[in-house]
């Protein structure tokens, strides 16, 4: 079964006709051409499909695309616009990837990891519920857990998103 | 026409220096294009998607494929199944022939293939197709007691098993003898691009073409591999991958989607097709490494020194192709004594055909290896490292020969400085800090140097003093476009940015595996070749248009000295006294590698090995079921690898050093080495902590607790 899906995609509008079981990743990669998240894995265990979806981080390939009628979705490639973003350049300048299969969903999930922190959202390793959340290194490698790197570039990542915190 | 050209050492400039990722801009927005993410631009319209169905038995034969049902959906175009596959020329490779009898050989063997107009429908198909077996009595389970063929040779090409002096004697003389077993689980490479390709065949000259994007460690191995088995010409088959989402060993030989693929091609009268493996798939038919059972004996003096060392090694293959890992290979060279016996036996088991796995042959060995050496330690009560010190050989054991730069003491003195070695209690389980006791552990490392053979490279000038610079090999995350641009810069005398470098592709002159740590050796010192021919022929004010293609002549001097990497590895580990939890806080490897190109990459390459091998120390294991044959942790939920709440402060240094007699660069090759000995540091940590030694991998928390 067919259906026609609204999608504004790294700032382009865009019309998709997709299987009702089509994922939000297959979406974007088969049907609208959109190859910047990746696929390891398709079952939600790796991260590499990760993009901001309406402001936060998500995992395209557990989201059915039908549900997500009239989204905006912005990917690695559409973060930085014509330049690249700060959590970006960071990860050029710590090489904070080696291969960049996972790298896209890496980037996509640091800049949504430094906003809620921002926000004060707690995670599993935050001791008091209460403060401003302070993006320690604990705090980082705890968030950037949904994200695996098998060429095992985390200190890289994790020196990135410090940087890019701060900033 | 490729001339060959004796090299001489490179002037280095740019190399020894941090460049950033010349593609560094196209990874962190997602632009690089890997294996089924090629579209218009290239060529690729409308392709088909291909879904792979797997046996659901382990041994036996398909009676019948009835794909009717499949057929009917009206998305899907074709069912392809061993009887109406294209036929190949040559079935010798048993894992690449598929399709082309009823044979099941393994549980998850490919015995059709689903080709539909969306990855949905052909997803759809594949499990409407029923498929019926004659079933077949399986064997699946490596054993002691099973483990006893004798393979003719051990990968690559290695001698099977080895016996110098007179090693029973030997023990029985001994003051101190150390005799356990050590295992290593089933692994999965796991890289976290899934393997994948898109093929389509043409029509050029009246000759049929394929062309591939193949997610490949080495573009021309894929050509050598499948254009016999096709009835090509190595020029009808075309390979590229200019980006690869790492690889690991999992890529550097062609495994059977790719031959599914290309038959898949076939049928579509020119259409293309990507498949790409599942995760899941990914468990039964791109490749793992061996469980391992290493039977270790080590006699030694009251002082520590060895006077023998036994490895004897089971393990197991597949009866489709066989693979036998050099498990026992580096108990051959690492440590003097006199006298030395290694043996290799595999179990030949109806289950999926076992592969490269980053340092295959070195990573379960030295693992084994570097346990049993701190056991010797203990015995002795002798440090660690001066244990190693000790026993460290004037001449490679193996051959005789010179080492050229063996600084393994030097690796161990560096690490142990700055790892604050020298306050380290000696006996073990004497440290707690609050509910968790703390240990530290060392262990050596080791990797052969490789130069492979068969490479070339072309430099052509181009106009405004810039060069373009080509060889077919590929960067699967190593940073090898970054350093060989680096080389070529050196080579030709001009700055990095003045050198187009195209790799990837089988029209290029032909390239090695990115495997085996040899890349940056194999095609940067055909790159100088190409470079210092090109000067001499041309001059250092070439006319734009001409071209050198060159390869590295042999250096009769390298004939006599054996080149290996060595390095040290330190780590800290904390178990919780109650729930047996293991961190590793820290993990330092120090490293002799020759010149390293560039820094930044070549420490994340290092760090990387590291990460891994403390993933192997805690987490990684396949679980295969005897009963049914397959691998039934096949993902990544199951098949658990380190996360970022897993890696700590972990780092890699190395020594200031120049190995100019192995590559004109310097360089020794630094992929695999980071793995080595880092699952033994970390095992040998948790002894120090605890007490408690446990003698396989991966050590979980349970093994505390007993």
């Amino acid at each position: 079964m067919e259906a026609t899906i609204h999608l504004t995609v790294d700032g382009t509008d865009r019309s998709v006709d997709v299987d009702t079981r089509t994922t939000l990743l297959d979406a974007l990669r088969e049907r609208v051409g959109v190859t910047s998240p990746k696929k390891g894995c398709d079952h939600g265990q790796c991260g590499s499909c990760t993009v901001l979806l309406d402001g936060r981080r998500h995992l395209t390939c557990l989201a059915i695309a039908v549900a997500y009628d009239g989204a905006e979705i912005v990917t690695a490639d559409g973060l930085g616009g014509a330049d690249l973003h700060p959590v970006q350049q960071a990860f050029l300048d710590h090489d904070g990837f080696q291969c960049g299969y996972c790298t896209p969903g890496q980037v996509c999930s640091a800049v949504g990891a430094i906003d809620e922190a921002k926000q004060g959202r707690p995670s599993h390793v935050t001791d008091d519920l209460e403060a401003d959340v302070q993006l320690t290194d604990d705090e980082i490698r705890e968030r950037m857990s949904g994200n695996l790197c098998r060429c095992g570039a985390y200190p890289g990542i994790l020196a990135a998103v410090r940087e890019a915190a701060q900033g | 026409m490729t001339v060959e050209q004796q090299t001489t050492p490179l002037r280095v400039h740019s190399v020894g220096s941090r460049l950033d990722r010349v593609d560094g801009i196209e990874k962190v927005t997602g632009r690089a294009t890997y294996a089924v993410e090629h579209g218009e631009s290239a060529g690729i319209v409308d392709p088909l998607h291909v879904w792979l169905v797997q046996s659901t038995v382990a041994r036996g034969r398909v009676v019948g494929v009835d794909s009717r049902a499949a057929l009917a959906h009206p998305d899907v175009v074709g069912v392809v199944d061993h009887t109406s596959s294209p036929r190949l020329a040559d079935t010798d490779n048993g894992e690449l022939a598929i399709l082309q009898d009823a044979e099941v050989h393994f549980r998850g063997q490919i015995v059709a293939l689903v080709l539909a107009e969306t990855p949905e429908a052909a997803r759809e198909g594949a499990a409407l197709v029923e498929v019926s077996y004659d079933e077949e009595p399986h064997e699946a389970e490596l054993r002691e007691d099973n483990a006893t063929h004798r393979p003719d040779s051990v990968n690559p090409d290695m001698d099977t098993d080895t016996d110098e002096g007179d090693v029973d004697a030997a023990l029985a003389d001994a003051a101190i003898v150390v005799e356990q077993s050590y295992r290593t689980a089933y692994e999965h490479n796991n890289p976290l691009e899934p393997h994948a390709t898109t093929a389509w065949w043409t029509e050029e000259d009246g000759r049929d073409v394929l062309s591939m994007f193949d997610s490949s460690q080495g573009v021309h191995g894929v050509v050598q591999a499948l254009a016999p088995m096709l009835a090509l010409d190595p020029d009808q088959v075309r390979v590229r991958a200019p980006y690869v989402g790492g690889g690991f060993g999992s890529k550097g030989e062609a495994h059977a989607h790719v031959m599914a693929a290309a038959l898949a091609a076939r049928t579509t009268g020119g259409r293309p097709v990507r498949l790409a493996v599942t995760r899941q798939q990914m468990f039964a038919l791109t490749g793992y490494r061996t469980a391992t059972i290493s039977h270790l004996r080590l006699g030694a003096d009251a002082d520590g020194r060895l006077t023998a060392i036994e490895h004897r090694v089971q393990e197991q293959t597949s009866r489709v192709r066989e693979f036998a890992e050099q498990t026992g290979s580096p108990a051959r060279m690492m440590y003097a004594a006199p006298h030395r016996r290694t043996s290799h036996r595999l179990a030949v088991l109806d289950v999926a055909v076992p592969s490269w796995m980053r340092a295959p042959g070195e990573m379960p060995g030295m693992y084994a290896h570097e346990v049993a050496m701190d056991e010797l330690a203990v015995s002795c009560g002798v440090d660690p490292i001066e244990l190693r010190i000790r026993n460290e050989p004037d001449t490679d054991p193996e051959t005789g020969k010179p080492f050229n730069d063996r600084r393994l003491p030097d690796c161990l003195r560096r690490g142990a400085e700055r790892f604050g070695w020298s306050s380290r209690p000696s006996e073990p389980r004497a440290t707690r800090d609050g509910e968790w006791w703390v240990g530290t552990g060392v262990a050596s490392a080791t990797y052969p140097a490789m130069r492979m053979p068969g490479n070339a490279a072309r430099v052509s000038a181009l106009d405004g003093g810039r060069y373009a610079v080509g060889i077919g090999c590929v960067d699967i995350g190593t940073g090898a476009r970054t350093v060989l641009t680096q080389i070529a810069a050196d080579a030709l005398g001009v700055p990095p940015d003045h050198v187009d470098l195209d790799i990837a592709d089988t029209r290029l002159p032909p390239a090695s595996v990115a495997g085996g740590s040899s890349g940056t050796s194999s095609w940067g010192s055909a790159i100088v070749a190409a470079a210092q021919r090109f000067r001499a022929d041309h001059g250092d004010r070439p006319d734009a248009g001409v071209e050198t293609t060159a390869s590295a002549a042999a250096d009769p001097a390298a004939e006599e000295y054996a080149f290996h990497s060595f390095g040290a590895v330190f780590a800290e580990a904390r178990v919780h006294r109650w729930t047996g939890e293991i961190r590793v806080p820290r993990l330092l490897g120090a490293y002799s590698v020759g010149r390293v190109v560039n820094p930044v990459t070549a420490r994340s390459q290092l760090v990387g090995g590291l990460v891994m091998g403390l993933s192997a120390g805690l987490f990684e294991e396949s679980w295969r079921d005897p009963r049914f044959g397959h691998v039934v942790t096949q993902d990544l939920a199951t098949y658990h690898v380190a996360s970022h709440a897993d890696v700590l402060d972990v780092d890699a240094e190395w020594l200031d050093e120049a190995d100019e007699l192995f590559t004109p660069m310097g360089s020794r090759g630094i992929g695999e080495i980071g793995i080595v000995g880092t699952a033994a540091a970390v095992a040998n940590a948790t002894h120090h902590a605890t007490g408690v030694r446990v003698r396989s991998i991966p050590i979980t928390a349970d093994r505390f607790l007993e």
